[in-house]
């Protein structure tokens, strides 16, 4: 049982397993890989948003005989990249749906050569009207998907919302959009693939999930699950966006390679991964909120709707998610909502950390700041007011079985931020200063794990096992990619198997190696995960005990020596463990009812902005975020989770604009689509409150997209304490900014101008 | 055709380099290509991120926008010169205690700025060290681990502290 007895290695600061390879420029990502006799390969994508493939023409003054061509007649399975529904093409077939969605893949032994040959192609298209917006897509005057172009709905209902209205004391209604945000990870996508008709297909590459890549690749093969491997190589940073597009770049990369009958290497440049993958979904939220007198909440009816683009992809579990965070960490008796994700003709919007979270959060604690205004209530205190407790039930009607210390933790950032006494400074200070400071706040969770049954659907397999007079491995198909999934599960393998952090190596995150343990995605991997290694870890020992007579206590070198003994009886020694669900968990997938997620990590953000009424910035002066994450199991590597989420937080709320023209992103370099750098991310204070999750590893829970779901709305609702002006959407660029704050001081000082 | 190129000289971590290519091709594929210096990365080819930071004759610059050409005669450092007889850097080994890698693409360019900067200035105050690293995107870390890293390098450079202080602070 996981709780919070001593323990050696975990919770301590250890160093991050794969560090040093990464500070000596040793390890090896996929555009430093090579393959005998490698060709390279590059996309010829659509210049339009919609519309019928007519005729691909090949230019002559191109040697095509140097070129393999693939298009989708080259594929000798299901043209279909395997997600939840498999509607997108792996390339377009006679229609395409988005701007530069793929049409043809060209290879050649060099790559200098490729720019050239992809302008070469010539595609004619019958042009069809495309659809931009949600409202657009909602009014299904033009249809571009399925019947309806409704990708996915949601239809959460916790007592009757309708009964209160009239009754209610206050009612208070707004509507709050967020924009598309790009992952932006500093490493591309790519991939290398090899093929041949003995093995079949090997891809390896820049990925999260390698399981998910082997789904698509053996239908698009029509392939045995064995002559499809999936190899992951070092990942400079995911963040969700190589959650799905991976399976769609090593589909392409392999139909090369069987075409070239060479390995193919595809790695994407910044403008063509800015274009063609995926982002964050764009969502408009509308809130209408029932209080009584004292600014206790009655009822909740949310409308939420997300922006899918032109494929269904992970839009149905993105808009789950949204659903389920989006009445936030507060008690209501009465909760409706509708949620309702709509196809338009822009590259599908997919998974990015928070999935659908940071877009509800966002909604709900800007309205509970204009909520609080309406009342004339503190936010503070309508938040207090209204915090979900232990032994309260949820929107889904789960009851809180373990504690809930909102409280505790916005205490504690009023504590450690000196709150009230900065927010009298402003109030003194503002009016005679062109620069108008304010602080901020937003409360919420975020659900640890897969959605609902998801878990038990996926029914991981994970373990370790002890090769030759080798070390112990982890044997997992969660992958690292910057967040640690090495260093902790190998702390985590290490303390249940009481041997040294140095004794335990990673397994390869390779198909042909590992077994499937689940998706690294949904903040699984430290509590899912961790604890079937925690499980995998004491079996061992349990079996050492029993089969080969280990003592009690033991070294680890006579630990090492039961091995072999085991190994000598048994032919090997292997510790598998399949995932349980913790008991008492039911989920009703169609009414949207009971335990949402087995845990919930808890967080409290304030931001400390100044906005210069005179150029129009805004910028984040300090930040301050509480959490309580479960047990801390590396307290170096949780706190960089929480400070780099929040950094593309602020980057989401003042930063990253995703500027579309015609469907096609416009601003696809790094030169104008910007990001937060070492000089625009604030002082980050990070403090845990830490109860262990008894079903979690080592008691952790989820902690990786936690900090993404906090920062803009804080931020926004900071701008309205220093401004005294609500802002209802972002990214809140300068430009964002002028346009309103000119208007207000245009009705305030018409004298001025 | 390749012998027609002009033979650039130039050296690499301390060693000697002939590279016969096209004047113009980029020195961040000269080192990745041509030497086999992986550690260098490219993340936007356009000079915005600096993952492909190397030192030329003392100063950072980005190698995705070094003509091979201007590298003739010069002296470049890169990630994998840093490291001395196999012992990490002391920026490595601050990086490694202190968090300031995550995904690892950008730390080879992030390291070779932070080198830069404490060479200039062996003790750089936080907004020092926020401009010295302002060309230098990581998207992982949220930068606080790093300007922890660079302060804890810059500390341990100042005042090489006996080993039972250092355990004690």
């Amino acid at each position: 049982m996981s709780t919070s007895a001593k323990t050696r290695i975990v919770g301590a600061p250890v160093p991050r397993k794969e560090g040093a390879d990464k500070l000596l420029g040793r390890a090896r990502y996929v555009d430093d890989i090579e393959r005998e006799g490698m060709w390279y390969g590059a996309t010829v994508r659509s210049t339009i948003p919609r519309g019928l493939i007519r005729s691909i023409g090949f230019d002559r003054r191109i040697d095509w005989s140097e070129f393999a061509v693939v298009t989708a007649a080259d594929v000798p399975g299901e043209n279909y990249i395997q997600l939840i529904v498999a509607d997108q093409p792996c390339l377009a077939d006679g229609q395409v749906n988005h701007c530069d969605e793929a049409i043809l893949l060209l290879a050649h032994p060099d790559k200098h050569k490729l720019r050239e040959a992809v302008d070469a192609v010539r595609v004619e298209y019958d042009p069809l009207p495309p659809i931009f917006t949600i409202e657009e897509s909602e009014r299904q005057d033009r249809i571009v998907w399925g019947t309806d172009n409704l990708l996915k709905s949601f239809l959460l209902e916790k007592g009757d919302v309708d009964s209160v209205w009239r009754s209610a004391a206050h009612i208070v209604e707004g509507e709050y959009r967020t924009g598309a945000q790009e992952h932006l990870y500093i490493e591309n996508n790519g991939i290398i693939a090899e093929w041949s008709a003995e093995t079949g297909v090997t891809v390896w590459g820049s990925l999260q999930c390698p399981y998910y890549v082997h789904k698509t690749l053996i239908k698009i093969f029509d392939l045995p699950d064995e002559k499809v491997r999936v190899v992951q190589t070092e990942t400079g940073g995911a963040f969700g966006g190589k959650e799905d597009y991976p399976s769609t770049l090593a589909s392409h990369a392999a139909l090369l390679a069987m075409k070239s009958n060479h390995p193919v290497k595809m790695v994407y440049d910044r403008m063509e991964d800015l274009a063609a993958t995926t982002k964050r979904h764009p969502s408009r939220t509308r809130h209408r909120t029932a209080l009584d007198k004292d600014g206790k909440l009655l009822a909740m009816d949310i409308d939420l709707a997300t922006d899918g683009g032109a494929y269904a992809t992970l839009s149905s579990t993105v808009l789950s998610r949204a659903t389920l965070h989006a009445p936030g960490p507060y008690s209501c008796p009465n909760v409706r909502i509708h949620a309702k994700s709509w196809a338009t003709n822009t590259v599908p919007y997919g998974a990015f950390r928070g999935f659908g979270a940071p877009q509800a959060v966002f909604a709900l604690e800007r309205h509970m700041d204009e909520i609080a205004a309406a009342l004339g209530i503190d936010p503070v205190a309508l938040r207090l007011r209204n915090f979900l407790h232990e032994g309260d039930t949820t929107a889904t009607e789960q009851v809180m079985r373990e504690p809930v210390i909102m409280d505790k933790l916005l205490d504690r950032a009023l504590r450690e931020s000196d709150y009230h006494a900065r927010r009298a400074r402003f109030a003194r200070d503002n009016p005679t200063s062109a620069v108008k400071r304010g602080i901020g706040i937003a409360a919420f969770y975020h659900g640890s794990g897969f959605t609902g049954s998801g878990e038990r659907i996926l029914n991981s397999l994970a373990g370790v096992d002890v090769a030759p007079g080798g070390k112990v491995r982890v044997l997992v198909s969660n992958t690292e990619f910057g967040q640690g999934t090495n260093t902790v599960l190998t702390q985590v393998a290490a303390e249940a198997i009481g041997i040294d952090y140095d004794d335990i190596a990673m397994a390869a995150a390779d198909t042909g190696l590992v077994p499937n343990s689940g998706p690294t995605v949904a903040s699984r991997t430290v509590m899912v995960v961790g604890r079937l290694i925690e499980r995998a870890g004491l079996q061992l020992i349990t079996m050492l005990r029993e089969d080969a007579g280990l003592g009690a206590p033991y070294t680890r070198e006579e630990f090492f020596a039961a091995c072999e003994r085991l190994r000598a009886a048994k032919g090997e020694v292997v510790s598998l463990v399949r995932y349980e669900a913790p008991p008492g968990i039911f989920w009703d997938d169609q009414k949207y009812r009971g335990e949402a997620y087995p845990s919930y990590a808890w967080s409290i953000h304030l931001a400390q902005v100044a906005v210069d009424t005179v150029t129009f910035s805004a910028e984040v002066e300090e930040f301050w975020a509480v959490q309580e994450v479960g047990r801390v199991l590396n307290p170096v590597l949780a706190t960089g989770q929480i400070e780099g989420g929040i950094a593309q937080g602020i980057g989401y709320a003042l930063y990253e604009k995703v500027l579309l023209q015609n469907g096609h992103m416009a601003n696809n370099q790094m030169t104008n689509y910007i990001i937060p750098t070492a000089e625009d991310v604030p002082p980050i204070h990070v403090f845990f409150e830490e109860i262990p999750f008894r079903y979690g590893g080592y008691g952790a829970k989820g902690i990786g997209e936690l900090p993404h779901d906090g920062p803009a709305p804080a931020i926004v609702n900071a701008i309205k304490d220093a401004t005294g002006i609500s802002f209802h959407s972002i990214p809140l660029l300068p430009e964002d900014l002028f346009a309103v704050l000119a208007a207000h001081r245009n009705v305030e000082e018409p004298a001025a101008l | 055709m390749s012998e027609s190129w002009p033979i650039v000289h130039f050296t690499v971590n301390g060693k000697n380099c002939e590279v016969q290519a096209p004047p113009l091709k980029r020195l961040l594929d000269v080192l990745r290509g041509d030497l086999h210096l992986t550690g260098t990365k490219e993340g936007c080819g356009e000079g915005e991120c600096g993952s492909c930071s190397v030192r030329m004759n003392g100063e950072l610059v980005n190698s995705c926008l070094v003509p091979l050409l201007q590298a003739e005669g010069a002296d470049v450092q890169t990630v994998e010169g840093l490291a001395l007889n196999g012992k990490l850097h002391p920026l490595q080994q601050a990086f490694l205690d202190c968090g300031g890698a995550q995904c690892g693409i950008c730390t080879p360019g992030m390291l070779m700025a932070a080198a830069q900067l404490i060479e200039r200035n062996p003790h750089p105050s936080m907004a020092q060290i926020r401009e010295g690293l302002a060309g230098n995107l990581c998207r992982c870390t949220g930068f606080m681990r790093i300007f922890e890293s660079v302060l804890a390098a810059a500390t341990e450079a100042a005042e090489p502290a006996p080993k039972q202080a250092r355990d004690a602070r």
